[in-house]
């Protein structure tokens, strides 16, 4: 086989795996996007669905990985190639990571049961919808090689980071002051805690969207 | 040239600013580089980028070819080997070359060995000889093939084996620095491992510089990695550099096969 052809063959499996990237992102943003409206609604019957639709990001999760060890193992990637190749490979676990914390909203929604909230949902819808950006950009990023964008990304997560801690700290006020109101809070809290957790999983993709784009490879926001 | 001891880092070959000419032609512009003592340096780029030009400058092999022309400085151990002086068949005893199609002689795998030893009058009566043989197909990673048909023609062995002999009949004469030009490219993939495997262990008594048309070769084999492209050197770094974040794009993309 040519140099050319090689490099044909490698290009169309690249772009495989980067269809199933965005298949995978679509998934993991409905399972955000719907942990939230159960905790909105109420709704156990939804978090069932979210918590059994996670198994279709987990096998995203290993088919992605399969494809890139594929690649690897039969096109002998190089340089910036290799760099994308194994940063796929990184990015995937952090996705399918992500889909367990969506899943972690969701199964504190059915431990909720019916008890009526502690307190409106301001901030927490706040950070999904954060979470939910950060993430589709992280993931242009990736496709597009963009470092700059990168860094802007993990720049957002002290953001998010604020807004779990303006979280944390009004909950642990209201368990000081309100009687009996420390487990509704503290499932309040996990859910704001899996949000937070996304954001930190997003930097880590803008880490490697860094570590692809000029094979610097550091943490960010330590 | 004084045999050099082993430090940390320490160059044994130092190129500075080399250009070679075939008559008009020039296949190398302006080539600097420092070779370690004791590592592996490996050479690649398309064909006709100079590569094979810039190794046979390493040993004088081009100077038997007519309208050669050579500028700028080849230092082995600090001793300009471009020097009038310079004993030129000392010179190849001490780097000694390895082609790309195994070439032994049509001889015993024994006389194959001995050949350089008794020319040159390394060694004194049989015994002597045979010892430098075994210890030189030992170390050629031939000896347990070989050591029941020393006497067999060596045109028997196989590809393979015929390139270890070739090996074993550069070791026999001492050399401290072995030149490799695409060593393997005749052989199958069984028969190359070999050779790489045996390429790191003599990397503990020799510098070794290949030029090779497998990237995976350079990327499995050697220290360090020099990229050549239109007769000049573009990238030389350490290998693991070279093919995770080279510095230069050419180097990205002819080791990502965009070009080349």
């Amino acid at each position: 086989m040519t140099a050319r052809s090689l490099r044909s063959a490698f290009d169309r499996e690249v772009a495989a795996v980067n269809d199933d990237l965005r298949r995978m992102h679509q998934l993991l943003d409905q399972a955000i996007q719907r942990s939230l409206d159960c905790l909105r609604r109420r709704d156990p019957a939804l978090a069932r669905e979210v918590i059994a639709d996670d198994e279709q990001i987990n096998q995203m999760r290993f088919k992605i990985e399969e494809a890139c060890l594929a690649l690897i193992a039969t096109q002998q990637p190089t340089a910036s190639d290799l760099r994308s190749v194994v940063a796929a490979m990184n990015i995937v676990v952090d996705m399918e990571r992500m889909g367990d914390h969506a899943t972690g909203i969701a199964k504190t929604v059915i431990r909720m049961g019916d008890e009526p909230l502690l307190k409106p949902l301001i901030d927490i819808p706040r950070m999904a919808e954060m979470a939910r950006e950060m993430l589709r950009e992280a993931l242009e990023a990736y496709a597009r090689r963009d470092a700059a964008k990168a860094r802007e990304i993990a720049a957002r997560d002290d953001e998010m980071d604020g807004l779990y801690q303006a979280v944390f700290d009004e909950l642990v006020e209201i368990m000081s002051h309100v009687p009996n109101s420390a487990t509704r809070a503290t499932y309040l809290l996990w859910c704001a805690h899996n949000l937070e957790r996304i954001g930190d999983r997003v930097t880590n993709i803008a880490e490697r969207v860094i570590f692809v784009t000029t094979g610097d490879m550091r943490e960010l926001n330590l | 040239m004084p045999r050099m001891v082993r430090e940390e880092n320490q160059v044994q070959i130092e190129v500075h600013d080399l250009d070679f000419y075939y008559g008009d032609f020039r296949a190398l512009s302006k080539v600097s580089m420092d070779i370690r003592l004791r590592e592996i340096t490996a050479l690649i780029g398309p064909s006709g980028c100079g590569k094979s030009t810039f190794l046979r400058c390493l040993n004088r092999m081009n100077d038997i070819i007519p309208g050669a022309r050579l500028e700028g400085r080849v230092c082995i151990a600090g001793v300009d080997i471009y020097r009038a002086d310079l004993d030129v068949v000392d010179l190849r005893r001490r780097v000694g070359m390895v082609f790309q199609k195994p070439n032994p002689f049509p001889q015993s795998v024994f006389d194959n060995v001995a050949f350089g030893p008794r020319v040159l009058g390394l060694v004194r009566g049989r015994v002597q000889l045979e010892e430098l043989v075994e210890r030189s197909l030992v170390r050629a990673a031939l000896w347990e093939e070989v050591k029941d048909r020393l006497s067999q023609d060596a045109l028997g062995l196989s590809l393979g084996e015929q390139q270890r002999l070739c090996i074993a009949r550069v070791l026999a004469v001492e050399p401290e620095i072995i030149l490799m030009d695409e060593p393997c490219s005749a052989l199958d993939p069984i028969a190359t491992l070999k050779i790489e495997d045996l390429m790191r262990q003599l990397r503990d008594r020799y510098t070794i510089v290949i030029v090779t048309h497998n990237m995976q070769q350079a990327a499995r084999v050697s220290d360090m990695t020099g990229l050549f492209w239109l007769g000049e050197l573009v990238e030389y770094a350490p290998t693991d550099t070279v093919f995770t974040r080279p510095q230069q794009e050419l180097t990205e993309n002819y080791v990502t096969g965009r070009m080349g």
